[in-house]
């Protein structure tokens, strides 16, 4: 049965749970759809996670693999295809617990930036997994900017063909996905040269292993990187090239060729590269940040009103550590967090979109806002996510620590993402190069991309709230984010002006402000997402009992951002010491209501117990059962340690003589 | 050196072992480690500590408990008669005990335990038992494998009546076969985040009996009869917990400047982007952007390294005090160490990832160091006191304090600012800020502005408590709607007592040029502090908006003098590379080969062909 400490919490729901996760779905036949497919993966045992957290490196890593296979011919039995509807939800419902998902990253970059020849000849192959592919773009020594790889494709017209080359030790791949063990073709960038000129970074197809025996082929190095803090089940590699030869065909030209004469040609902007990266980089955001998030809040939340700690009032019973204010301060934002960078992903997917539209004709207009917006937003989300997630680690003390809890291995997976795809901080700065380009073309009367024309616009220059209420107001706190954002922009744009008034070089004036400069591009996307969440509340208004509810997050998410970041919103007086008492009062009050949805509100995101995979967040709230029985499961319980017969027992027996 | 070059302590890379083996590995070493400390005749505990971190490079190791709480336990808590039975079995390791006492459903909340110890005289035995499944003893260190003792923390039952938690020595496994013992059932708890080489542990005991000589009875006693005698007082076990949070924050110090030395050296060798035009792509350390994120942690070890010694002299100095009788500094320092023991291991854990994330995605890599140093540290947030429980600690300290001075009495030592409130109440409200004007290159006004703030922030949450307690019947609810108010409080406070040693310890330096950069360093300590809380300096208008931008722009100009000695400042924590255990914070710096070396030696590359491949790609590409 459910433990009464959580079935209690559900009796008192202001609001229904199966619309709401209906209406976050997008409709009751997609939430029908998902149920359907995560139920045929989860009762298929060769899907079970039961072992995961046993399990060595080695034997996550072939688990993936077998999941990967197997998936395959489950899905060929399910009559479900890469295209249809229910493909989404895979990913979801394996939870990401599965090889070859760089193979899919090859599949996609050969399908943007390959021409229709080479698709039509690759495609094919790399879908029937005659192939398998993984994607090298990082180096040892090279990251998120580009243009420093080292990795090098020589073009020979005698024989029409790109010569590969690993000049030196900070030259080799890096951290590829399916490369170490699995990729028999990758996808390298390397800076192509012809006739001794370079012309920057392409992306070539080779082949590292044979498709017979799986041995490395001739001038192919390659292997796995190591033990990291997750991805057990991935086998990031690493890829030295020597003198490997492939043929012209194998440069990716849909947007530049070299001829066989190597004349060098191009089509399009240069800036198509950074598509796949920005595709990468929203793609990311709903499974790979959002989602660890909503599942953390579903564990700790859960797991807070089972968990019963101290006395609230004398006499009683131990109060559940959800009624502690503290404890409700650490949880629910990253509650409303998870629900405002939901709606984000919505916004940006839409956009996304229509920008995809444009570039199929060969149009790039949209590409610069599109490039910005997702840069900022993987690093503020990720980064907020990641915090959120640690957050709710801390918040479930000594348990949260064991790995059974689901929530170290939540933390480890997230944390990467504020690197991968892009380091955050590099991702602001280019947000904040876009915002001051964009800012000065409104200083000169310039037309601006729909997400920045708020800085052209004139606003108050105080925040109007006169009592605690008034800062409940979608309005109020909309513009005083939008405030914010303007002042922290203009005024990081003025210091740049003047640095480079007053002699000091581009490049010097532009690290000097750097620290200014990451701090406008986040206002800058905190405020989009406070905005985004009140319009979407705003478009509830069919749906009273949850529009309510979604009011109160977005009321929390909004607040609790100026009460954590109070400095910058006083900082010119737009609000007043006054009005920073009343938004904490509002603040605190929020906590109080949304306490008591706490529970449903993680219901509604509808994991399954094995989705979780936690002994603290299941369902029916039997932590303690759960945990003394998961224990025991531990190989460290079933096997006999060789540590007492070799090293203990001789401690405790003959040793003592000597001693 | 002894450790270092000893091939007896020499063994495979930890990351790439099984969580067996590193137990394995972990038990043979404190097995020779012991043998070896008595060899060599060591026994100074200071010495006993460096040698054991040399050992297990600063991991924990399944006999922490048995050294650090089972012997020392008995030592002040045994009758002479029962150290005469288990102290020489323990000290030679015949019995290898723990310290039970965190149950599964129960933790900081001692009074909430549910263990119980039923004195029965009919047969002059206790029994113990865990009546329900959250009364499972559950996490103590080393219980899971290795011991065959624990003291046990159980509520005492004797002639019908509960008499609180006391400490029973139970034996749990058969000694000679390390088999548990009827009605024991103890085991491992499974895997963790960290702790991969401690046996953590549950134990369950149904009816189990042990002799009544077997409770520790130096101060709470059961006679034979039943009849229960109580202890003198309670504020002595305030020492030990004083003393144990001591350690947390020495042990802040160190797990920062850690990944600070990684994190630091690692920048000066990485090459990233261009800064000019047309030149080579600079260290990423002279990035604005990377600075920004190392060197305020920099500062912070620095800070919290000088809080970590002035806690351990002034818990000596008071322990002087407390053998003759004197317990009246006591509530203070007990008061203080719970908030710093928080303060520090909450921007300890926090800082060890930003320097893990400035290493980008090598820092994610086992082979940098810094996820061993983060999954090790990071508990001390909970354990010994949950952080929050023990900022709330502190702030019923602060309240006392305001309520004293409010009622017209003076307090004194770290909280005596609050006097000043008292004399400016003819003032209206943010009194406390008014006397302050704040010069942002002199550190004794920067602890000025901090006292301020701090004095702001307790006068307000103690304020708040009021009306709360005005409008509701029940403190613990007033309490707990104010607890957010409380916890930033005390959060000032502690804040301040840092910045003010930090201050205080430059004037002792003699090497001008040590007590230059060191000032350096307390000045971004104190300044970056305030750029983070700009709201609270502001609001209570301790500080105008110009000068806010003024210490935004200091801070920064910090960066760039500090920029020179980045390197040398971690040198000079002085960690040995084996201590270190990083590639990327290696002494000489030759990162990239070595990673290359080190991922050769992954579980994954043991052969060239993955037997995955033949198991399951082969069959898959054969069907397709």
């Amino acid at each position: 049965g459910v433990n009464p400490d959580l079935a209690s919490e559900r009796q008192t729901a202001s609001f229904s749970v199966e619309k709401l996760t209906a209406w976050l779905d997008g409709g009751a036949e997609h939430t029908r759809l998902r149920r359907a497919v995560v139920e045929a993966i989860e009762c298929d045992p060769v899907f079970s996670r039961e072992n995961q957290y046993f399990q060595s490196q080695n034997e996550r890593y072939e688990a993936a693999v077998r999941k990967a296979v197997y998936l395959k011919k489950k899905m060929h039995e399910m009559g479900w295809s890469e295209n249809g509807p229910e493909f989404k939800y895979i990913y979801r419902a394996v939870s990401g617990d599965i090889a070859f998902l760089l193979h899919r990253i090859f599949i996609r970059s050969i399908s943007v930036l390959g021409s229709d020849k080479q698709i039509a000849k690759w495609i094919p192959l790399a879908s029937q997994y005659q192939l398998i592919g993984s994607y090298a773009q990082t180096e040892l020594g090279h990251g998120t900017y580009l243009q420093g790889l080292e990795t090098t494709a020589v073009f020979d017209i005698t024989t029409q063909e790109f010569i590969l080359n690993t000049p030196k030790i900070s030259a080799m791949k890096w951290w590829p996905g399916d490369m170490g063990r699995s990729a028999t073709h990758t996808v390298v960038f390397a800076q192509l040269y012809i006739h001794g000129k370079c012309y920057g970074v392409h992306p070539f197809i080779v082949q590292i292993r044979s498709l017979q025996d799986h041995s490395l082929c001739p001038g192919i190095t390659a292997g796995d990187i190591g033990p990291k803090m997750n991805f057990e089940h991935i086998d990031n590699g690493y890829l030295m090239l020597q003198n490997v030869r492939v043929p012209r065909e194998n440069m990716l030209n849909k947007f530049c060729e070299v001829q066989p004469d190597g004349t060098y040609v191009r089509r399009g902007s240069p800036k198509i590269n950074y598509f796949t990266m920005t595709t990468v980089r929203i793609s990311l955001i709903s499974d790979e940040v959002v989602t660890p998030l909503m599942k953390a809040c579903t564990i700790a939340i859960r797991y807070s009103v089972v968990r019963r700690q101290s006395k609230l009032k004398p006499g009683e019973q131990e109060a559940k550590i959800l009624d502690y204010q503290t404890q409700q301060e650490k949880l629910l934002p990253p509650l409303a967090a998870a629900y405002a960078f939901y709606f984000v992903n919505n916004y940006l997917q839409e956009l996304f979109n229509s920008a995809y539209r444009e570039i199929q004709r060969k149009n790039f207009d949209l590409l610069p806002e599109l490039h910005a917006l997702s840069s900022g937003f993987k690093a503020l989300i990720t980064q907020y996510c990641t915090s959120g997630v640690k957050t709710c680690l801390q918040a479930c003390g000594g348990h949260g620590y064991s790995l059974l809890s689901g929530l170290p291995s939540l933390y480890t997976k997230i944390l990467a993402s504020c690197i991968y795809e892009g380091e955050n901080t590099i991702l602001f700065l280019q947000t904040a190069r876009f915002l001051i380009k964009c800012f000065m073309a409104a200083s000169t009367g310039q037309s601006l991309p729909p997400s920045v024309t708020y800085l052209a616009a004139v606003k108050p220059e105080k925040c109007p709230a006169k009592n605690k209420l008034d800062f409940l107001s979608p309005d109020i706190y909309t513009e005083a984010y939008q405030h914010t954002a303007v002042r922290l922009i203009s005024s990081t744009a003025a210091k740049l002006q003047d640095l480079i008034q007053s002699g000091v070089k581009k490049h010097n004036a532009w690290n000097q402000c750097t620290v200014q400069l990451v701090q406008a591009a986040k206002a800058h996307c905190h405020y989009i997402t406070v905005k985004n969440f009140a319009e979407t509340v705003e478009k509830l208004e069919t749906m009273t009992g949850i529009q309510k509810i979604m009011k109160h997050l977005c009321d929390l998410f909004a607040l609790h951002g100026i009460f954590s970041n109070a400095g910058v919103f006083l900082h010119d007086g737009y609000i007043s010491g006054a009005q920073m008492d009343m938004v904490t009062a509002s603040y605190l009050d929020l906590l109080a209501i949304i306490r008591k949805d706490a529970v449903p509100l993680v219901d509604a995101f509808d994991f399954t117990d094995k989705s979780l995979n936690s002994a603290l967040g299941s369902y029916d709230g039997q932590v303690y059962q759960r945990l003394y029985e998961w224990a025991q499961k531990s190989p460290t319980n079933k096997q006999m340690s060789p540590a007492y017969e070799k090293y203990l027992k001789p401690l405790l027996h003959n040793t003592l003589s000597k001693l | 050196a002894l450790v270092i070059n000893d091939p007896d302590f020499q063994h495979e890379d930890l990351n790439f072992l099984s969580r067996s083996q590193r137990y394995e590995q972990a038990i043979r070493k404190s097995s020779l480690m012991v043998m070896k400390l008595r060899e060599y005749g060591i026994a100074d505990p200071e010495e006993i500590y460096w040698f054991k971190s040399f050992v297990h490079r600063g991991r924990p190791e399944p006999l922490d408990l048995h050294l650090g709480m089972f012997l020392p336990t008995l030592l002040t808590q045994a009758t002479p008669e029962q150290q005469d039975r288990f102290f020489m079995p323990a000290w030679n390791l015949e019995i290898i005990g723990t310290y039970a006492q965190t149950e599964m459903g129960h933790g900081t909340h001692l009074r909430g335990l549910e263990t119980t110890a039923t004195y029965d005289p009919a047969t002059q035995e206790f029994i113990l038992n865990s009546p329900t499944v959250t009364s499972i003893k559950w996490w103590p260190g080393g219980l899971g494998k290795t011991s065959n003792h624990a003291i046990v923390l159980a509520q005492l039952y004797t002639q019908g009546q509960c008499k609180g938690l006391h400490a029973f020595i139970v034996p749990i496994r058969q000694l000679g076969t390390h088999e548990p013992l009827p009605g024991i059932t103890v085991g491992d708890i499974g895997p963790k985040f960290g702790y991969d080489e401690m046996d953590n542990g549950y134990l369950k005991m149904d009816n189990f009996r042990i002799p009544r000589e077997n409770m520790l009875m130096k101060y709470a006693q059961v006679e034979p009869d039943g009849t229960y005698v109580k202890p003198l007082s309670d504020k002595l076990t305030y020492g030990t917990m004083v003393f144990i949070r001591s350690l947390i924050v020495g042990d802040s110090a160190r797990s920062l400047s850690r990944a600070c030395t990684i994190a630091i050296r690692y920048s000066a060798v990485r090459h990233q982007s261009e800064l000019k035009p047309g030149e080579p792509e600079p260290q990423i350390l002279d990035y604005q952007t990377q600075q920004y994120k190392l060197f305020p942690l920099l500062a912070t070890a620095y800070a919290f390294h000088f809080v970590g010694a002035y806690i351990k002299d002034t818990y000596h100095r008071i322990s002087g005090d407390i053998n003759e009788g004197d317990l009246s500094e006591l509530p203070e320092l007990h008061a203080l160490t719970a908030g710093l023991k928080a303060f520090t291991s909450w921007t300890a854990n926090a800082g060890i990832e930003e320097c893990r994330m400035a290493c980008g995605g090598h820092g994610y890599s086992r082979c940098s160091g810094i996820p061993d140093i983060y999954v090790t540290f990071t508990p001390s947030c909970t354990y010994e006191g949950e952080n929050t429980v023990m900022m709330l600690q502190t702030a019923r300290f602060l309240v006392k304090s305001y309520t004293q001075v409010s009622s017209g009495q003076r307090v004194t030592g770290m909280v005596s600012y609050l006097n000043d409130l008292s004399r400016q109440r003819i003032q209206p409200q943010h009194v406390a800020a008014r006397t302050v004007t704040v010069r942002i290159n002199d550190p004794a006004s920067l602890v000025d502005a901090y006292k301020a703030r701090a004095a702001r922030l307790v006068e307000a949450a103690a304020k708040n408590l009021q009306a709360e307690l005005n409008h509701r019947k029940s403190k613990e609810d007033a309490w707990n709607r104010t607890s957010v108010d409380l916890v930033r409080a005390s959060e000032a406070h502690c804040h301040y007592v840092i910045v003010k040693l930090f201050t205080a310890k430059l004037s002792e330096i003699s090497n001008a040029a040590v007590r230059a950069v060191l000032t350096e360093l307390c000045l971004l300590y104190a300044l970056y502090g305030i750029s983070k809380n700009t709201g609270d300096f502001l609001q209570a208008g301790i500080l105008t908006d110009a000068q806010i931008t003024q210490v935004n722009q200091r801070v920064k100009e910090l960066l760039a003098i500090i920029r020179p000695n980045a390197v040398a400042l971690v040198d000079s924590f002085d960690f040995h590379d084996v201590h270190l255990g990083s590639v990327l914070g290696r002494y000489d710096g030759n990162v990239y080969e070595n990673m290359f070396e080190w991922a050769k030696k992954s579980p994954l590359n043991k052969t060239e062909v993955h037997e995955s491949f033949h198991k399951h790609l082969k069959p898959m590409q054969a069907k397709l």
